[in-house]
Protein backbone atom coordinates (compact mmCIF):
# COMPACT_ATOMS: atom_id res chain seq x y z
CA UNK A 1 0.00 0.00 0.00
CA UNK A 2 1.24 3.53 -0.96
CA UNK A 3 1.24 5.80 1.70
CA UNK A 4 2.23 9.19 2.61
CA UNK A 5 6.11 8.48 3.40
CA UNK A 6 5.79 7.52 -0.54
CA UNK A 7 4.76 10.58 -1.74
CA UNK A 8 7.52 12.70 0.48
CA UNK A 9 10.78 10.35 -0.03
CA UNK A 10 9.40 10.88 -3.95
CA UNK A 11 9.05 14.53 -3.62
CA UNK A 12 12.50 14.81 -1.59
CA UNK A 13 14.29 13.09 -4.20
CA UNK A 14 13.02 15.61 -6.97
CA UNK A 15 13.38 18.23 -4.54
CA UNK A 16 17.03 17.24 -4.06
CA UNK A 17 17.50 16.72 -8.10
CA UNK A 18 16.37 19.92 -8.70
CA UNK A 19 18.81 21.24 -6.30
CA UNK A 20 21.81 19.42 -8.20
CA UNK A 21 20.90 21.46 -11.13
CA UNK A 22 20.71 24.86 -9.74
CA UNK A 23 24.25 24.25 -8.39
CA UNK A 24 25.65 22.22 -10.70
CA UNK A 25 24.18 24.15 -14.26
CA UNK A 26 25.61 27.50 -14.80
CA UNK A 27 23.32 28.32 -17.83
CA UNK A 28 20.41 30.62 -16.76
CA UNK A 29 18.15 28.81 -19.15
CA UNK A 30 18.93 25.70 -17.31
CA UNK A 31 18.94 26.96 -13.42
CA UNK A 32 15.34 27.79 -14.35
CA UNK A 33 14.49 24.30 -15.38
CA UNK A 34 15.87 23.32 -12.06
CA UNK A 35 13.70 25.81 -9.59
CA UNK A 36 10.74 24.40 -12.00
CA UNK A 37 11.68 20.68 -10.64
CA UNK A 38 12.16 22.29 -6.83
CA UNK A 39 8.64 24.11 -7.51
CA UNK A 40 7.03 20.99 -8.93
CA UNK A 41 8.48 18.85 -5.88
CA UNK A 42 7.03 20.96 -3.15
CA UNK A 43 3.58 20.41 -5.17
CA UNK A 44 3.74 16.89 -4.78
CA UNK A 45 4.32 16.63 -1.19
CA UNK A 46 1.51 19.37 -0.70
CA UNK A 47 -0.47 17.47 -2.41
CA UNK A 48 -0.21 14.21 -1.10
CA UNK A 49 -0.27 15.23 2.84
CA UNK A 50 -3.70 17.24 1.53
CA UNK A 51 -5.16 13.79 0.94
CA UNK A 52 -3.78 11.97 3.41
CA UNK A 53 -4.80 14.27 6.00
CA UNK A 54 -7.77 14.66 4.61
CA UNK A 55 -7.68 18.74 4.24
CA UNK A 56 -8.20 20.37 1.45
CA UNK A 57 -5.27 23.21 2.72
CA UNK A 58 -2.39 21.56 0.81
CA UNK A 59 -4.04 21.68 -2.43
CA UNK A 60 -4.83 25.37 -2.01
CA UNK A 61 -1.11 25.76 -1.24
CA UNK A 62 -0.26 23.84 -4.82
CA UNK A 63 -3.00 26.44 -6.48
CA UNK A 64 -1.03 29.50 -5.38
CA UNK A 65 2.51 28.09 -5.59
CA UNK A 66 1.23 27.11 -9.42
CA UNK A 67 -0.14 30.87 -10.04
CA UNK A 68 3.26 32.04 -8.12
CA UNK A 69 5.32 29.91 -10.81
CA UNK A 70 3.77 30.86 -13.97
CA UNK A 71 4.41 34.62 -13.17
CA UNK A 72 7.96 33.72 -12.11
CA UNK A 73 8.23 32.24 -15.71
CA UNK A 74 6.72 35.17 -17.27
CA UNK A 75 8.91 37.68 -15.04
CA UNK A 76 12.00 35.70 -15.64
CA UNK A 77 12.05 34.73 -19.40
CA UNK A 78 11.30 38.74 -19.95
CA UNK A 79 15.03 39.00 -18.42
CA UNK A 80 16.81 36.35 -19.60
CA UNK A 81 15.90 37.75 -23.18
CA UNK A 82 16.99 41.00 -21.86
CA UNK A 83 20.33 39.61 -20.69
CA UNK A 84 20.66 37.73 -24.23
CA UNK A 85 19.83 40.49 -26.15
CA UNK A 86 22.63 42.76 -23.88
CA UNK A 87 25.38 40.00 -23.32
CA UNK A 88 24.56 37.75 -25.96
CA UNK A 89 25.19 35.10 -23.99
CA UNK A 90 23.42 33.01 -20.78
CA UNK A 91 26.62 31.60 -19.30
CA UNK A 92 26.84 32.66 -15.47
CA UNK A 93 30.42 32.43 -15.64
CA UNK A 94 30.56 34.78 -18.90
CA UNK A 95 28.00 37.32 -17.43
CA UNK A 96 29.98 37.84 -14.32
CA UNK A 97 31.30 41.50 -14.61
CA UNK A 98 32.48 42.20 -11.29
CA UNK A 99 36.47 41.30 -10.37
CA UNK A 100 36.83 39.68 -6.76
CA UNK B 1 -2.76 -2.75 -6.54
CA UNK B 2 -3.22 -0.62 -9.53
CA UNK B 3 -2.05 2.07 -6.97
CA UNK B 4 1.48 0.60 -6.43
CA UNK B 5 1.92 0.13 -10.51
CA UNK B 6 1.02 3.23 -10.92
CA UNK B 7 3.05 5.55 -8.45
CA UNK B 8 6.06 3.09 -9.13
CA UNK B 9 6.19 3.39 -12.80
CA UNK B 10 5.34 7.10 -12.55
CA UNK B 11 7.71 7.65 -9.95
CA UNK B 12 11.01 6.33 -11.99
CA UNK B 13 9.45 7.99 -15.17
CA UNK B 14 9.83 11.26 -13.64
CA UNK B 15 12.48 10.79 -11.66
CA UNK B 16 14.82 9.50 -15.00
CA UNK B 17 13.08 12.40 -16.88
CA UNK B 18 14.02 15.13 -14.45
CA UNK B 19 17.91 13.71 -14.60
CA UNK B 20 18.05 14.05 -17.85
CA UNK B 21 16.49 17.40 -17.46
CA UNK B 22 19.72 18.72 -14.63
CA UNK B 23 22.14 16.54 -16.81
CA UNK B 24 21.21 16.96 -19.70
CA UNK B 25 23.93 19.56 -22.71
CA UNK B 26 20.98 20.11 -25.19
CA UNK B 27 18.40 22.58 -24.13
CA UNK B 28 15.94 21.29 -26.27
CA UNK B 29 16.24 17.86 -25.16
CA UNK B 30 16.38 19.37 -21.30
CA UNK B 31 12.67 21.30 -22.03
CA UNK B 32 10.97 18.28 -23.69
CA UNK B 33 11.88 15.96 -20.86
CA UNK B 34 11.07 18.75 -18.41
CA UNK B 35 7.38 19.25 -19.68
CA UNK B 36 7.08 15.05 -20.05
CA UNK B 37 8.21 14.73 -16.37
CA UNK B 38 5.32 17.99 -15.89
CA UNK B 39 2.70 15.46 -17.19
CA UNK B 40 3.55 12.73 -14.75
CA UNK B 41 3.93 15.05 -11.87
CA UNK B 42 0.20 15.76 -12.99
CA UNK B 43 -0.64 11.67 -12.64
CA UNK B 44 0.48 12.09 -8.90
CA UNK B 45 -2.21 14.57 -7.98
CA UNK B 46 -4.38 12.30 -9.98
CA UNK B 47 -3.12 9.66 -7.96
CA UNK B 48 -3.52 11.59 -4.98
CA UNK B 49 -7.51 12.47 -5.04
CA UNK B 50 -6.41 16.13 -6.11
CA UNK B 51 -8.19 16.63 -10.02
CA UNK B 52 -8.58 19.65 -10.45
CA UNK B 53 -4.95 20.76 -9.31
CA UNK B 54 -3.95 17.50 -11.85
CA UNK B 55 -5.91 19.40 -14.55
CA UNK B 56 -4.08 23.15 -13.66
CA UNK B 57 -0.90 21.35 -13.85
CA UNK B 58 -1.62 20.07 -16.91
CA UNK B 59 -2.64 23.12 -18.27
CA UNK B 60 -0.84 25.89 -16.20
CA UNK B 61 2.60 24.28 -16.92
CA UNK B 62 2.66 21.49 -19.16
CA UNK B 63 0.15 24.15 -21.37
CA UNK B 64 1.48 27.59 -21.00
CA UNK B 65 4.77 27.51 -18.79
CA UNK B 66 6.28 25.00 -21.39
CA UNK B 67 5.01 26.92 -24.20
CA UNK B 68 6.06 30.09 -23.30
CA UNK B 69 9.96 28.73 -22.54
CA UNK B 70 9.56 27.24 -25.81
CA UNK B 71 8.49 30.27 -27.44
CA UNK B 72 11.54 32.07 -25.22
CA UNK B 73 14.15 29.42 -26.78
CA UNK B 74 13.41 31.10 -30.17
CA UNK B 75 15.33 34.15 -29.10
CA UNK B 76 18.52 32.15 -27.39
CA UNK B 77 20.77 30.05 -29.32
CA UNK B 78 19.51 26.64 -28.70
CA UNK B 79 20.94 24.28 -32.19
CA UNK B 80 24.55 23.99 -30.25
CA UNK B 81 25.53 22.26 -27.37
CA UNK B 82 25.91 23.75 -23.73
CA UNK B 83 29.68 24.25 -23.02
CA UNK B 84 29.45 24.84 -18.91
CA UNK B 85 32.66 24.68 -16.89
CA UNK B 86 31.55 22.57 -14.26
CA UNK B 87 32.93 22.87 -10.98
CA UNK B 88 33.90 19.66 -8.34
CA UNK B 89 30.77 17.28 -9.04
CA UNK B 90 31.36 15.50 -5.75
CA UNK B 91 30.22 18.31 -3.43
CA UNK B 92 27.44 19.05 -5.40
CA UNK B 93 26.15 15.91 -5.17
CA UNK B 94 27.29 15.24 -1.32
CA UNK B 95 25.39 18.42 -0.56
CA UNK B 96 22.18 17.19 -2.85
CA UNK B 97 22.17 13.58 -1.30
CA UNK B 98 22.04 15.26 2.26
CA UNK B 99 19.93 17.80 1.55
CA UNK B 100 17.45 14.58 0.47
CA UNK B 101 18.53 12.81 3.71
CA UNK B 102 17.68 16.08 5.72
CA UNK B 103 14.39 16.45 4.45
CA UNK B 104 13.21 13.06 4.63
CA UNK B 105 14.22 13.26 8.18
CA UNK B 106 12.41 16.40 8.72
CA UNK B 107 8.92 15.58 7.11
CA UNK B 108 9.40 11.62 8.27
CA UNK B 109 10.59 11.89 11.66
CA UNK B 110 10.23 15.28 13.31
CA UNK B 111 6.12 15.68 12.74
CA UNK B 112 4.08 14.27 15.33
CA UNK B 113 1.18 12.88 13.31
CA UNK B 114 -1.55 13.14 16.10
CA UNK B 115 -0.99 16.63 16.48
CA UNK B 116 -1.86 17.37 12.72
CA UNK B 117 -5.45 18.56 12.45
CA UNK B 118 -7.34 19.17 9.41
CA UNK B 119 -8.41 22.93 9.27
CA UNK B 120 -9.92 22.90 5.91
CA UNK B 121 -11.45 18.91 5.59
CA UNK B 122 -12.28 17.20 2.50
CA UNK B 123 -16.11 17.26 2.09
CA UNK B 124 -16.64 13.39 1.20
CA UNK B 125 -20.37 14.82 -0.11
CA UNK B 126 -19.08 17.32 -2.67
CA UNK B 127 -16.44 16.18 -5.89
CA UNK B 128 -12.87 17.71 -5.30
CA UNK B 129 -13.43 20.46 -8.30
CA UNK B 130 -16.89 21.44 -5.91
CA UNK B 131 -14.64 21.63 -3.10
CA UNK B 132 -11.87 23.46 -3.99
CA UNK B 133 -14.34 26.07 -5.61
CA UNK B 134 -15.93 26.20 -2.10
CA UNK B 135 -12.73 26.59 -0.48
CA UNK B 136 -11.08 28.83 -3.05
CA UNK B 137 -14.14 31.50 -2.74
CA UNK B 138 -14.67 31.33 0.83
CA UNK B 139 -11.75 31.11 3.17
CA UNK B 140 -8.66 31.59 0.12
CA UNK B 141 -10.49 34.61 -1.40
CA UNK B 142 -8.18 37.28 -0.26
CA UNK B 143 -4.88 35.46 -1.59
CA UNK B 144 -6.97 34.39 -4.65
CA UNK B 145 -7.40 38.17 -5.68
CA UNK B 146 -4.01 38.85 -4.50
CA UNK B 147 -2.67 36.18 -7.06
CA UNK B 148 -4.74 37.50 -9.80
CA UNK B 149 -3.09 40.98 -9.58
CA UNK B 150 0.07 39.11 -9.37
CA UNK B 151 -0.24 37.49 -12.57
CA UNK B 152 -1.85 40.68 -14.26
CA UNK B 153 1.58 42.67 -12.98
CA UNK B 154 3.62 39.56 -14.33
CA UNK B 155 2.03 39.88 -17.61
CA UNK B 156 2.72 43.69 -17.92
CA UNK B 157 6.16 43.01 -17.08
CA UNK B 158 6.62 40.32 -19.35
CA UNK B 159 4.97 42.54 -22.65
CA UNK B 160 7.31 45.22 -21.32
CA UNK B 161 10.56 43.42 -20.40
CA UNK B 162 10.57 41.15 -23.73
CA UNK B 163 8.47 42.77 -26.10
CA UNK B 164 10.77 45.50 -26.85
CA UNK B 165 12.36 46.00 -30.89
CA UNK B 166 10.83 42.33 -31.32
CA UNK B 167 10.91 43.02 -35.24
CA UNK B 168 14.60 42.36 -34.88
CA UNK B 169 16.41 39.15 -35.41
CA UNK B 170 18.88 38.13 -32.79
CA UNK B 171 20.34 35.22 -34.07
CA UNK B 172 21.03 36.70 -37.35
CA UNK B 173 22.84 39.26 -36.36
CA UNK B 174 25.21 38.01 -33.83
CA UNK B 175 28.02 40.24 -34.62
CA UNK B 176 26.65 43.88 -34.62
CA UNK B 177 25.28 44.54 -31.33
CA UNK B 178 21.48 45.45 -31.17
CA UNK B 179 22.22 49.30 -29.77
CA UNK B 180 19.29 49.90 -27.06
CA UNK B 181 17.05 53.30 -28.95
CA UNK B 182 17.20 56.66 -26.77
CA UNK B 183 14.51 56.38 -23.84
CA UNK B 184 12.60 59.27 -24.37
Amino acid sequence: MIGLNHYLILSGILFSIGLVGVLRRKNLLMLFFSTEIMLNAANVAFAAISNFYNDLSGQMFAFFIIAIAASEVAIGLGLLILVYKKENTLDLDDLASMKG
Amino acid sequence: MFEQIAFYLFSVLTIGLFLITVFSKNVLYAMTSLASGMVLIAGFFFLVGADFLGVVQLIVYVGAVMALYAFGMMFFNVTKDLKEKTTSNIWVMIIGVTVALLMTLMFGGAINPDAIYASLPINSSMTNPQAVGMALFTKYLVPFEVAAIMLLIAMIGGIVLAGKKMDKSLTDAEDEKIQPKDVK
